[in-house]
């Protein structure tokens, strides 16, 4: 038995352990002891996989399983990690562990609201984890269904509207996946043989052109949507700025990742010749989605809003570097991934945190917080930088990887949506600084301001997590850009083969 | 006799039955209710006891593993809808007519089984009649009910309209091929344009009972007048019945017109799913509303169908496998809830949560399967008969099925958002269900988890199938 399948295993145990709880402080309690081992089942993950590397294992996948589960259909349940899907993990019990806390205090059926948050959570272990096509979009859509509920029943404002636009437009694009992936499956194996759903096969095989041709957009838009590709990004400002803390930390941290990791796992991955093909329309359109986002965040004064639209320019950087397919930029792509996760779900926590205490999400309303809550101030300002790109913060180094990755192509036209997409790193100190600037400097304008208390230990808990989750990328990126790369050798491999070779 | 031990216990325990209520003294009838429900049950585990196989009647009756497995499954289906309707006969009206429910109920099932293992037009017919006429009696069951009466006339019209265009049909087969015996109008029937004139017209009277559009009209009606229970049991175990024999004639007798017949399911297909779920999107009776979802649901079987391969076939037995536990799960919430308080209406089950927290959950893990959401079994069972039709190459028409699936995702979290969103001044009041209710509901559960999650109930299912070539 592999021990991945406890990441799995865990979340599943502590729902059943929420369920046996009788009193709130229980139930809390409970996700916390589950999620912290999934945290320290993370950094057991890291070591053991840096470990084995070391020590010269130098297979693709490791700690793999593979289990029949549907024989007629060929379809296993098949599990195993390279180096990338090791960086998801890490990032996904991060950011859980960090949304238990910035819940801490929901008080309206909490325990179908943990239920749902850990469920949600399995599905993005389960996600990240899987290798067999079919298990991956069944833990996809678990892992998409719960956020309708979590949505409605305990988000704000427009939520209902919000929810439905978010589930339905998500639901929409697995509608394409799952075509997407029959059409793989019946293609799996045009020399003959058994039709199968496995990753790692599929990739070995040649898929003819013209069911590439036909699939691809199928998978990568499926994905894309959510992985906020533009024009398909728009649940993503709504279902943001209704959700709860936490669901927004997971939303925008982790969810909104399987769509870029999607696109790079199956999409690009398994059909490199239309990826080839048919990357300057995406390319376009991820160009078009890290300008636009960046522009849509200046003109915003809900501080969610504005959060969310900086996610959709930066999620649209990550599709932008799955594009470039080389080396390079797919490092700064998986980078980005994990440092946005991590520095988004810390915007969300300390806007959770502000909204708690003064009420108001709208900045204009606000000003001169530093004095009156210094610790969720300060917090605030290095998510800030971080998200500016500030060297010695982890958007630094993905951001500059992603850059550096796509000016080696050669061409005019990618070289032009380089410089149109690094363009939005101004227009980001832009927006962030603005916010800063009315946020938290200044006079209070409100006297109620006053009477403020500052971060509680539960809140404290979780931004120091995600704050040491940044810092520890952006001091020593090395370690993590190997481990990346290490996975990312045999994908690229492939990928080269179908197409042009860029250096 | 042990080849036709299926129908032969049914007629017994009907009997049984029948030979109990004239016994009982007035006051003591619901007492039979239990009795009804162990017979049923005994017959059901018997069913799945392997058995000889073969032909009766000189091929006018045949059974194979495969029928036999086909019998079980509708015995399943009625087996939890004759749990399920416990609650409602209790009811003081329903006192006196107990048995005669539990009579009708059984000799539609047994009508059935006949049709199901029929080997020959003539039985197929007697079977197919032998389960509707019941039924009309079924759904005018409340015919103090002025809608319950009207549901009652609806189907009993509409099903004699679709009978004579089948039979009408049939007669065109026997004129041009010279027999009514499956074995042998399959090789005789070779297409020409009588022949294809006669599949029509009892494509139209199959049509009809599945309620495919447009020969969906009488569906919503009836379903809305007819009590609850009934409702259910239409909309799975009848509808199952007439698409395994459906399947089963398309796959044997008409084979050799495969090309043309699946032109005619292309379009029919895309016509009942889209309207069955864009008329559900506006319903506000929970009853039409899951009978516009199973028009729909209807469709997709035939999604199965399509796939014309041993594969296909499989995923259409396993999709209604699913869809008999998911859908009953559906209704059978909705029916307790319209026992004990007479709501019917989605905007009464606002904030069911709060009162009821188990009926809502069942309802929204029945509507997750019905939508196809992993983990329930509702998602395999949708995922491989896409695979199924997918497989035949026809990825518009699964394009077409899947961004269906959306549309109908939308009205399925219609209701969920009334049972956990919404708040209501006035909420269904909590109330405790009968053990039968809450008997049903989880087995209906452990059927929606169980067979998604074990491979093996579709791997039985599909080195039973067999395919058209």
């Amino acid at each position: 038995m592999s021990f991945l399948l406890l990441f799995i295993v865990i979340p599943v145990l502590t729902v059943i352990g929420i369920f046996f709880s009788r009193t709130h402080m229980q139930v809390k309690w409970t996700a916390v002891v589950g999620m912290s081992c999934q945290l320290i089942m993370a950094g057991l993950l890291i070591y053991f996989f840096l470990a084995a590397r070391a020590a010269g294992n130098t297979a693709e996948i490791l700690f793999s399983q593979d289990m029949v589960w549907y024989k007629n259909l060929n379809i296993h349940f098949f599990i195993g990690v390279d180096g990338v899907s090791v960086a998801m993990i890490g990032l996904t019990s991060i950011v859980i562990f960090a949304g238990i806390f910035a819940s801490w205090d929901v008080t309206d059926l909490p325990r179908e609201f943990f239920t749902s948050l850990i469920l949600l959570s399995a599905g993005v272990f389960g996600f990240f984890i899987s290798l067999d096509l079919f298990t991956l979009f069944l833990f996809y859509e678990i892992a998409v269904i719960p956020m309708y509920l979590l949505i409605g029943i305990w988000g704000s404002g427009p939520r209902h509207y919000s929810a439905m636009k978010l589930t339905l437009m998500l639901m929409g694009g697995s509608a394409l996946i799952m075509l997407g992936l029959l059409g793989l499956y019946f293609n799996s194996a045009p020399n003959g043989g058994p039709l199968t759903f496995n990753l790692i096969q599929i990739s070995k095989v040649a898929i003819p052109m013209p069911a590439q041709r036909f699939f691809f957009p199928f998978l990568f838009v499926g994905f894309g949507v959510l992985g906020a590709l533009f024009p398909f990004h728009t649940w993503s400002p709504d279902g943001h700025a209704s959700a709860p803390t936490a669901v927004s930390m997971l939303h925008a941290g982790v969810l909104m990742k399987l769509g870029g990791y999607g696109c790079y796992r199956v999409a690009v991955f398994l059909l490199p010749g239309a990826a080839h093909e048919m990357a300057w329309i995406f390319l376009i359109l991820t160009t078009i989605g890290v300008i636009y986002g960046a522009f849509g965040a200046i003109w915003q004064k809900d501080l969610k809003y504005i959060n969310a639209y900086s996610s959709v320019s930066h999620c649209a950087l990550v599709l932008f570097a799955v594009l470039m397919m080389n080396q390079t930029a797919m490092n700064g792509a998986i980078m980005q991934m994990i440092s946005h996760g991590i520095m988004t779900a810390l915007f969300f926590a300390l806007i959770g945190m502000i909204y708690g205490r003064t009420h108001t999400r709208y900045i204009n309303e606000m000003g001169g917080l530093m004095k009156v809550m210094p610790f969720l101030g300060v917090a605030y300002v290095i998510g800030g930088l971080a998200s500016l790109g500030l060297p010695g913060f982890s958007g630094f180094v993905a951001e500059m990887t992603i850059f550096v990755g796509s000016f080696q192509h050669n061409d005019v036209f990618h070289r032009v949506c380089t410089i149109i997409a690094a363009s939005s790193i101004v227009v980001t100190a832009v927006y962030i600084l603005r916010v800063v600037g009315i946020l938290l400097m200044g006079k209070i304008r409100n006297p109620e301001f006053n009477h403020i208390i500052d971060a509680k230990w539960f809140d404290r808990i979780s931004v120091v997590t995600l704050i040491l989750g940044i810092t520890a990328i952006g001091m020593a990126p090395l370690w993590l850009s190997d481990m990346i790369n290490n996975g990312l050798v045999p994908v690229m491999q492939r990928i080269l083969l179908a197409g042009p070779i860029i250096h | 006799m042990l080849i036709m031990r299926h129908e032969l216990l049914l007629i017994a325990i009907t009997v049984i039955l029948l030979l109990v209520e004239i016994f009982l003294p007035a006051d003591k009838k619901h007492s039979i209710i239990t009795p009804a429900i162990l017979l049923m049950a005994v017959v059901l585990i018997l069913g799945f006891i392997p058995g000889p196989t073969g032909i009766l009647f000189g091929g006018m009756y045949q059974t194979t593993a495969l029928i036999v497995m086909l019998k079980n499954i509708l015995n399943i289906g009625a087996f939890i809808v004759m749990v399920q309707s416990a609650d409602w006969l209790r009811k003081p009206e329903n006192k006196e007519k107990i048995s005669e429910y539990y009579i009708l109920l059984l000799s539609t099932l047994i009508g059935m089984q006949y049709m199901v293992s029929s080997g020959d037009f003539l039985m197929f017919y007697l079977g197919l009649e032998l389960a509707t006429i019941p039924l009309a009696a079924l759904a005018a069951f409340e015919r103090f009910k002025e809608k319950s009466a009207e549901a009652g006339v609806k189907l009993i019209f509409s099903s004699a309209l679709s009978s004579g265009i089948l039979l009408y049909g049939l007669s065109m087969v026997y004129g041009t091929t010279g027999t009514l015996y499956f074995a042998e109008v399959g090789p005789a029937f070779t297409g020409t344009p009588l022949q294809v004139l006669g599949f029509i017209f009892f494509f139209a009277g199959m049509a009809f009972k599945i309620s495919l559009v447009p020969f969906h009209l009488w569906t919503a009606d009836v379903y809305e007048g007819a009590p609850v229970n009934i409702s259910s049991y239409l909309s799975v175990v009848s509808k199952g019945a007439a698409a395994f024999i459906l399947t089963i004639l398309l796959y044997t007798v008409f084979s050799k017109i495969a090309l043309m017949w699946s032109n005619v399911l292309y379009i029919i297909i895309i016509l009942t799913i889209t309207l069955g779920n864009l008329f559900a999107i506006r319903q506000q009776n929970l009853k039409r509303f899951l009978a516009f979802s199973s028009i729909a649901q209807a469709g997709f079987i035939l999604l199965g169908i399509i796939g014309q391969s041993q594969y296909g076939m499989a995923t259409v037995i396993y999709f209604v496998l699913v869809y008999i536990f998911s859908n009953l799960g559906a209704f059978g919430v909705v029916s307790i809830i319209s026992n004990r308080t007479g709501c019917e209406t989605i905007n009464d089950y606002d904030g069911l949560y709060r009162t009821n927290p188990r009926l809502a959950m069942t309802m929204m893990l029945s509507l997750f399967s019905l939508a196809g959401i992993p983990p329930v079994a509702g998602f395999f069972g949708k995922f491989f008969l896409f695979a199924a039709a997918a497989n035949h190459g026809l990825y518009i028409l699964v394009l077409i099925a899947i961004i269906n699936t959306i549309i109908s995702l939308y009205y399925y979290l219609l209701v969920i958002k009334a049972m956990f969103l919404n708040r209501s001044d006035r909420p269904i009041p909590k109330f405790k269900s009968d053990f039968y209710t809450s008997l049903g509901l989880i087995l209906c559960l452990t059927g929606i988890f169980a067979i998604g999650i074990f491979s093996l109930v579709f791997e039985v299912i599909n080195g039973l199938s067999f395919g058209l070539y």
